[in-house]
């Protein structure tokens, strides 16, 4: 298998992580690069000590997600966040209080970023009535209307739509508030996320459009599946514009999302974000990745991790000491270990939950 | 303490598989993400990271080991700072792994011996009908006093959205042609220039995503009437009402309602050929989580729509062209409501039963008076909602005339009259004195061709002839 997968031509890594970020104008026409930040606003220490422990909470929490799916705790599918923790703790750093956040079914980051309790998350993996779901949803499928988390989708592009229809919401009521959608280079190329680019613009809905683009529709290299690889281009022909962001870089993400949701809450319409990351772990459990090279894997770990580069700058440029990192690295181990524990023991959904939430009761009068 | 490494499932279906290869040798430092084995499943190699920080103590399963058991212990971390002997001398069976459970306690034991679930609310158990059914009495309905008005389907159909918009300022109508055109059949007329445009939206001809939208707004707790072209068009857009707005409550845990009405003409109209004149009301009957509405008469529209408009839950709303023309009384103001789940006895009979609902009704209530001049006295009775089904009332009715014909335009197979005559059998078998019949449109693309589309739907002679049948007349 190893040697099947070092045969397997794999397109360049990282060649976006490499690359400034670029921005550009829908208007300016294609292929003229906006004026791009040579660098990035640096983190102050303790942006960086914030972004470093919440990447290091999803990166753990998958971790060991993937563990008790091995045991048999977590079944179905269960698709890993690990290599992409960048994406979502920087969209959320430019955020406010208010922003809707709504993903396909990679979404377990998106939901701790959220601010949602690793315990709920987790005994909805393994199906108990703790879960967010009250364990009806599974991994695909968790909500948070207290923390403006709007799921959690398992059909492919469907998240676009609604998370176009989260804007209108927010531009019916006129809330200042904007709904980051986030989807896959895969998803990228459904006929609704286009029908939904069209609309936002159109009406000016505040949406942000994040494409996280981890190289791989599944086992699909993004170069065998789309027409048109530069994701941030998208927009072109319904005037949104767009924007490359190294997207393993949480203070690239930062910028770019400051830049992106102050163009939507001003009232300018969509803007669309494509997130060059990467993802560390097959597609879903069962997926051996072996369209990909191990080297490419070994590099992009080794060169771009998103969390090992925010742990380096506060090492060398703000004098953290390892022991306080360790002391981070220790309570995320306990805050998962935690939700592990709790989502083992917690009981399964009570029988009488199968006929549950199917529909409201009408109120009356 | 020391950490077991156990054999993981790495599919949905894994029970077993064989550890191909050990890539760390005993006494190797072992870091979290390090890949240590590979493990063949039927499906492909897979493999396997450690989760835990260490020295791998002791291999217990050995390379080329085949058909291990998922959750067998493979080998032993030593922790950091541990006795990597000891760690290595110690009982496997003994060791509690990293942090999860046993599979003892794997839910898959646990669900073995379930309890008894709650009886089902909506689909069709025996019990769900008690002995002596009871019909639900809809002369209630027009409020005592109300001035009486002869209005059209359209008309009705407008009133209800206007009177809910100027009541709640959440509800807003989107749709191809909604607003400036004043709707590809007038049913939005007049709405744009009261309401404006912010909540009379024309949207582009985008079904899928302007269904999703509407799907969006409502999960962020809008009230949108979604007006599709034609039901037709609404297949685009399925996944979006069926993924998304029916099923998001039950994956939410109650969290997210989906407060939204999708309505539009359905069914056929006259000489518009397959594309455009399916019957969708079996299709979305189908579906838990929604509410299906099929109103036939003006009043019914109007209150229904006005039910169906204030429903916490997504509504299916099928209308049909060729009734929106048609007059009926309805009364006038505001709160006159239709409750959604009920039935109507629309003519009362004893000879037999005839159901139907929406453009059906015409046949049904046309046969019965064909019958009616020949001795037969029918009771029609308009069902109104098709899920959640009132089968109740029909029940009530079959108790007492111990025959049915259940009629529709749509297509025979898995349609709405085969779930009526099922929930009939199920819970007045005894009553019946003939097997249930049915009338419906006929299994075939619509045609064209004047002669053709007129067979292929059902027409007031089938009923009479299916009605006569069951009384062995």
């Amino acid at each position: 298998m190893a040697v099947a997968a070092r045969k397997s031509k794999a397109p360049a890594p990282s060649k976006a992580a490499a690359k400034p970020a670029k921005a550009r104008s829908a208007k300016e026409g294609a292929g003229q690069a906006a004026p791009a930040p040579s660098n990035v606003t640096p983190f102050t220490k303790d942006e960086d000590l914030h972004a470093y422990r919440e990447m290091l909470l999803i990166r753990r929490f998958e971790e060991k997600a993937g563990q008790m799916y091995g045991m048999g705790l977590i079944g179905g599918f269960c698709h890993l966040y690990i290599g992409q923790e960048a994406v979502v703790i920087g969209m959320q750093m430019a955020a406010k209080e208010g922003d809707q956040v709504i993903t396909g079914y990679r979404d377990h980051g998106h939901m701790l970023a959220c601010g949602m309790e690793s315990r709920g998350v987790m005994a909805e993996l393994t199906g108990r009535r703790g879960g967010y779901s009250r364990g009806k949803g599974g991994s695909m499928h968790m909500f948070s209307r207290e923390k403006n988390f709007f799921g959690g989708h398992g059909i492919v592009g469907a998240q676009v739509s609604l998370g176009t229809g989260l804007g209108f919401a927010n531009w019916y009521r006129g809330d200042n508030t904007v709904s980051m959608t986030y989807f896959g280079d895969g998803a990228a190329n459904q006929g609704q996320v286009y029908e939904s680019f069209n609309m936002a613009e159109l009406w000016k809905l505040p949406v942000v459009f994040v494409i996280e683009n981890n190289r791989y529709a599944m086992g699909t290299a993004v170069n065998r599946a789309s027409a048109q690889t530069d994701f941030s281009r998208r927009g072109v022909s319904f005037n949104i514009p767009g924007e490359q962001v190294d997207g393993m870089d949480v203070r690239a993400v930062r910028e770019a999302g400051q830049r992106a949701i102050a163009h939507a809450r001003s009232g300018k319409g969509p803007y669309i974000l494509e997130m060059q990351t990467y993802r560390y772990r097959g597609h879903s459990m069962s997926d051996p990745a072996k369209y990909r090279s191990k080297d490419e894997v070994q590099r992009m770990r080794e060169e771009h991790d998103p969390i090992e580069q925010v742990r380096a700058r506060l090492i060398r440029e703000f004098k953290v000491a390892e022991d306080e990192l360790k002391a981070i690295d220790a309570k995320v181990r306990e805050i998962v270990n935690d939700a592990a524990e709790f989502a083992t023991h917690d009981p399964e959904p009570d029988a009488s939950e199968l006929y549950t939430d199917i529909l409201l009761e009408p109120a009356q009068g | 303490m020391p950490i077991d490494i156990l054999m993981p499932a790495l599919s949905p279906t894994m029970e077993e598989g064989k550890l191909a290869k050990w890539l760390k040798k005993e006494g190797d430092q072992v870091k979290a993400g390090d890949i240590i084995a590979e493990i063949e499943t039927d499906k492909a190699t897979m493999e396997v990271e450690a989760v835990d920080e260490g020295v791998l103590a002791k291999i217990l399963v050995p390379d080329g080991s085949e058909n291990v058991a998922v959750n067998t212990p493979i080998g032993i971390i030593a922790a950091e700072g541990e006795d990597v002997s000891a760690a290595a001398a110690a009982d496997p069976a003994k060791i509690n792994p990293a942090a999860p459970a046993p599979a003892a306690e794997a839910p898959r034991q646990e669900a073995a011996a379930p309890t008894a679930p709650a009886e089902a609310p909506a689909a069709g158990k025996p019990a769900s009908v008690p002995a002596q059914a009871k019909a639900y009495d809809a002369s209630s309905e027009f409020p005592a006093g109300a001035e009486i008005v002869s209005m059209t389907v359209r008309e009705a159909l407008r009133d209800a959205m206007a009177e809910e918009m100027r009541r709640d300022q959440d509800v807003f109508v989107m749709g191809e042609e909604v607003a400036e055109y004043q709707g590809a059949y007038k049913v939005t007329q007049g709405l744009l220039q009261e309401f404006g445009p912010k909540r009379v939206i024309d949207t582009p001809i985008t079904e899928h995503g302007f269904a999703g939208i509407g799907v969006g707004a409502a999960l962020s707790g809008l009230k949108p009437i979604v007006e599709f072209m034609t039901f037709n068009f609404a297949m685009q857009a399925i996944d979006q009402i069926i993924n998304s707005a029916a099923k998001t409550l039950y994956m939410s845990g109650g969290q997210m309602g989906c407060p939204i009405v999708f309505r539009g003409p359905n069914g056929a109209a006259a000489r518009v050929a397959a594309q455009h004149s399916h019957d969708y009301a079996a299709w979305y009957s189908n579906v838990p989580g929604l509410k299906v509405v099929v109103p036939y008469s003006a009043s019914d529209a109007k209150g229904l729509l006005k039910s169906a408009i204030r429903d916490p839950n997504p509504v299916i709303f099928l209308e049909n062209e060729i009734m929106y023309g048609k007059s009926f009384d309805v009364p006038k103001g505001d709160d006159f409501l239709v409750p959604i789940g009920k039935a109507k006895v629309v003519r009362p009979g004893a000879d037999v039963t005839i159901v139907s609902f929406g453009i059906g009704m015409t046949h049904a209530l046309g046969a019965a008076e064909a019958l009616a001049q020949e001795g037969t006295d029918a009771e029609v009775i308009d069902l109104r909602t098709i899920r959640p089904m009132d089968i109740e009332t029909v029940i009530a009715s079959v108790q007492k005339t111990h025959r049915c014909v259940a009629v529709e335009e749509g297509f025979p197979q898995s349609g709405v009259t085969a779930e009526i005559g099922m929930r009939i059998m199920e819970a007045a078998f005894d009553y019946l004195d003939a097997p249930v019949a049915r009338v419906t449109g006929k299994d075939v693309p619509m045609p064209y061709a004047a002669n053709l589309e007129k067979l292929a739907l059902p027409h007031i002679g089938e009923v009479v002839a299916a009605a006569k049948a069951v009384c062995y007349r």
